[in-house]
Formats: C-alpha cells, sequence, structure tokens
C-alpha cells in the first residue's frame, strides 16, 4: 500500500469506459485514497500490438512502467483488465526471458528493468478488497441500495494467467465488495467467460453471440443488472441489447454497471460524479432503483 | 485453399521445433490432444480448426494450414485454454506467435476484419502512442468492409448520446520515446 496510487488510465476509460473513470475517482476520493494520472502514459497496446510486433508491445508497457516509476508510484492501478493484463505479462515476460528484457531495455533506454518489475500492477478491485476491506466498506455506506439482484461479471482478463487480483477459475472478491454495502448478487457461473473483446467490431455475430449467451445466464439466474470490472466488457454487454432483442425475441434490458459505480453510489456519491446517467441499456431500471434508494446516513458529497 | 488430404512431405518439422523455441511456445510437444482448449475455448465453435487442431497440425509442421487459418484470429486471448490446459502450455501465446507470422508473411485471410484491425491499431499508436477508439473504427470499415458502418450507426448514436463517443484523435506529448519496432518472429 503506498502514499499515492499512480493512475493508468487506458484509453477506454477517456471514451467509451468514461464512466468507470468517473466512478473510480469519486470512489477513490471518497475513501480518502489519493490517485494520480501518470503524465503522458501510452496505449497498453491490448491484443493488437502483441499480435504484431511482440518486442514493441512489451516496450510499450515498459515505458508506462517507467514513468509509473520516475513518479515514483509503488502501486499502478490499472482498472481495464487488457491493460492490467499486459502490463504484468510484460513484468512476467521481462523476467523470464533474458533476450526479451535484453531488447526493452534497448529499446527505452533502461538498463535497469528490476526496478519496472518492482512497479506493483494493480487492479480497482483488488485494491479495494485488500487495501480497504469488505468490513471498512461496510462502515462507510450511507446509502441502502434500492435496487434489485445483481450479477458480478468477473470477465477474463482481469483473472488469468498473470494476475493476482483473484482466483482464475472461481472469483469472488467483487461478490463479497457487493455484498459488503448490501447488494444482493445472484450465482453466475459464467462469471469468468470471455465477452469477446473486440470481436463485436470485427465479427460481429460472433461477438454479439457471445453477449447474449452472457445475458440470458444472468436473467435466468434471478439477476436483473450485471456488474462489470472492465470497460471492454461493459461496452460489450450495454450496446448490443437492441440489437439482441430485435433478432432473437428475446426481451433483454439489463443495466450493465461498473463495480466502482455501485460502490460510490453506496458510500454517497451522486449520479454525475458516478457516470449512472451514462449507460444504454436499462435506463428505467437504473432510475427507479436510483430513487428508491434509502439514506441511512447524511451524504457528504 | 485447404486440400482434401495432408501429405506428410509437406510438413516442416524444423519450423514447429523454431516456434517451440519461440516465448510461450515451450510445451508445444508435450500436448496430450486431450481437447480441454477447445473444450474451455468460447468461440471454438465458430472456429475452423479450434485450438486443439492447432497444435496438432502446428507440432507437425504444417504451417500454412495453421497461418491461413481463421481459428487464429478468431482467438479473442481470453487465456481460457491456457488456463486449464493439464500441460500449462501457453496456448494463447502460440496463438500470439502463429498471428505474428501470418502478419509478416502476409498468410492471414485477406479483407477479414481481426487482422484488419490489429494492424490499424498497431498504426495508430505507432504514430500517436494512443488509440482513438471511433478513428479505429473507420479505419478498420475502410479496409475491410465499409459497409459495416451502417450496422453500427445505432451504437454510435447510443455512444454520443450518452457522452462516450470521443471523437479526439489523441497523442502523446512524447512521441519520440515510443519503443521501435523489433520484429522477428520467422527467425
Amino acid at each position: 500500500m503506498s502514499a499515492v496510487y499512480g493512475y493508468f488510465p487506458g484509453c477506454s476509460l477517456k471514451s467509451t469506459g468514461v464512466a468507470y473513470e468517473e466512478s473510480l475517482l469519486t470512489l477513490f476520493r471518497l475513501l480518502g485514497l489519493p490517485l494520480e494520472e501518470v503524465d503522458d502514459w501510452n496505449c497498453c497496446g491490448a491484443t493488437s500490438y502483441m499480435s504484431i510486433d511482440e518486442g514493441a508491445a512489451f516496450s510499450l508497457s515498459a515505458r508506462n512502467l517507467q514513468l509509473a516509476h520516475q513518479a515514483r508510484h509503488k502501486d499502478l492501478v490499472a482498472p481495464c483488465s487488457a491493460c492490467y493484463l499486459v502490463l504484468r505479462k510484460t513484468q512476467d515476460y521481462m523476467q523470464r526471458y533474458p533476450r526479451i528484457a535484453r531488447e526493452v531495455g534497448a529499446s527505452i533506454g533502461n538498463a535497469n528493468l528490476k526496478v519496472l518489475n518492482a512497479v506493483h500492477v494493480r487492479h480497482p478491485l483488488e485494491v479495494l478488497y485488500t487495501d480497504v476491506g469488505p468490513r471498512r466498506l461496510r462502515e462507510k455506506v450511507v446509502r441502502r441500495w434500492g435496487g434489485g439482484r445483481v450479477a458480478c461479471y468477473y470477465g477474463c482478463q482481469m483473472v488469468r494467467p498473470y494476475s493476482e487480483a483473484d482466483r482464475p477459475h472461481d472469483p469472488v472478491r467483487m461478490d463479497e465488495l457487493m455484498e459488503a454495502v448490501h447488494v444482493p448478487t445472484a450465482a453466475y457461473a459464467l462469471k469468468t467467460k470471455c465477452c469477446g473483446g473486440s470481436l463485436t467490431g470485427t465479427i460481429h455475430e460472433v461477438g454479439v453471440r457471445l453477449n447474449h449467451i452472457l445475458l440470458k445466464e444472468a436473467a435466468r439466474k434471478g439477476a436483473q443488472a450485471i456488474v462489470t470490472v472492465c470497460p471492454l466488457c461493459q461496452y460489450n454487454l450495454d450496446s448490443y441489447q437492441a440489437e439482441i432483442r430485435r433478432t432473437t425475441g428475446d426481451r433483454l434490458d439489463l443495466p450493465i454497471l461498473y463495480f466502482t459505480q455501485i460502490l460510490g453510489w453506496a458510500l454517497g456519491g451522486d449520479i454525475g460524479s458516478l457516470g449512472l446517467g451514462r449507460a444504454i441499456s436499462g435506463r428505467r431500471t437504473i432510475e427507479r432503483w436510483l430513487l428508491k434508494t434509502r439514506v441511512e446516513k447524511e451524504a457528504y458529497v | 485453399m485447404q486440400p482434401e488430404l495432408r501429405l506428410q512431405r509437406e510438413a516442416d518439422p524444423a519450423w514447429a521445433r523454431r516456434l517451440s523455441e519461440r516465448p510461450g511456445g515451450e510445451g508445444l510437444f508435450s500436448c496430450l490432444q486431450c481437447g480441454t482448449c477447445s473444450g474451455a475455448c468460447p468461440l471454438s465453435i465458430y472456429m475452423d480448426l479450434g485450438p486443439r487442431r492447432i497444435i496438432a497440425l502446428a507440432r507437425e509442421g504444417f504451417r500454412n494450414d495453421v497461418l491461413q487459418s481463421k481459428t487464429i484470429w478468431l482467438c479473442a486471448s481470453c487465456y481460457s485454454c491456457t488456463v486449464h490446459c493439464p500441460r500449462q502450455i501457453h496456448i494463447a501465446d502460440v496463438m500470439y506467435s502463429l498471428k505474428r507470422e501470418a502478419i509478416e508473411q502476409r498468410l492471414y485471410p485477406k479483407r477479414f476484419p481481426p487482422p484488419v484491425l490489429a494492424q490499424e491499431f498497431y498504426k495508430m499508436v505507432r504514430q500517436r502512442g494512443r488509440n482513438s477508439e471511433f478513428w479505429l473504427v473507420l479505419r478498420l470499415a475502410f479496409r475491410s468492409h465499409p459497409l459495416m458502418l451502417l450496422g453500427m450507426l445505432r451504437t454510435g448514436w447510443d455512444l454520443l448520446r450518452t457522452g462516450r463517443l470521443s471523437l479526439r484523435r489523441e497523442r502523446i506529448r512524447d512521441l519520440a520515446g515510443l519503443p521501435k519496432e523489433i520484429h522477428r518472429e520467422a527467425a
């Protein structure tokens, strides 16, 4: 746990995932955790860079790690699952493969890669779970959740091989944090099944089908909303429900929220500063739920 | 074109050996062909070969079959195969390795959107240091199927009215600090 957390937003949190950035910053402010954006960060390269040039892909991340190191950040918070995975994978590869470490070192002009491997890359779910914890979160609740049951969806890259954010096959930390702020959760077996990532943009039918399955299963398990930890999962699940209704006849209209939005709401953040007006699907459900909220203590925002 | 039959003399075992020597390819020859990867893959039912057959063909040296396949481009890098593999083979990283060689040798299916997206993304980040989603989608459409934009109008409008569509073309200040090319896949 460090004094100031470095913050690596990534490209999505500045556009389609802007509600994630808004709610994350609000939540950290409410908890008194200082978060500082890394200056002049570059794109993590996601899955695309790795598909073209491996050495350059690792060097991109190494540049970001170097910027975090130069700003004296011990912890680097990466909310997007793709950024989180790429940053951690880079550290893993630099440690296991001397050739890659040499290439990366030459490419970014830094022979001392140990300091880059020492930057602790963290997902905000893990930060909130470890550094704050469910009990302290519960103590800070000022609003009683007025909404329905939610399915906690972890997606793929946040829990996969290079991660320490949660258990890879059956992650539970988001469920625990939701229950800590009195939000009921559904048993959701598909919680780590991939949303398809960029496939909704490339092989559209296949991408939409994956999301249809995820939505249908959440509804079948009694969830009235899905909670996510990744901007791409949120975008995919949120943006194609009208198309799914039109092409399949399934009447799905589920709100897809970020876990930071729900935690921030429980802790007293307001609708605007949590980006709660930016949902595409289930907008009326969200409005109804927020109106039903009971104030437990005086909100301080 | 996929041949109706594969002939062993067309296989290139030396290539398979080199593939297994690249980072992430180490476990290639320890594969049991159990099929756990294809079972765990959320996309295998849409693939032409599927991860298990990719590994089988690759380690035998059927280079063109795997490099020209669509399977490697349907892989969304979710690493489900990798975390489930009983031999701890880094299958998702083998897929990446094959994608890079397919790009380098220009063997990927032409106008197939996933490799087009990867290349446009790469170019944009190399030039500007960041990716701007809106401009990336435009480039993807113009280089694959421009009519796909029609199908995206509704989503575009939804994003616009919720303030999630940024038209800004992002770039970093220190462009000189970006890493240079380090290709070397076919080596």
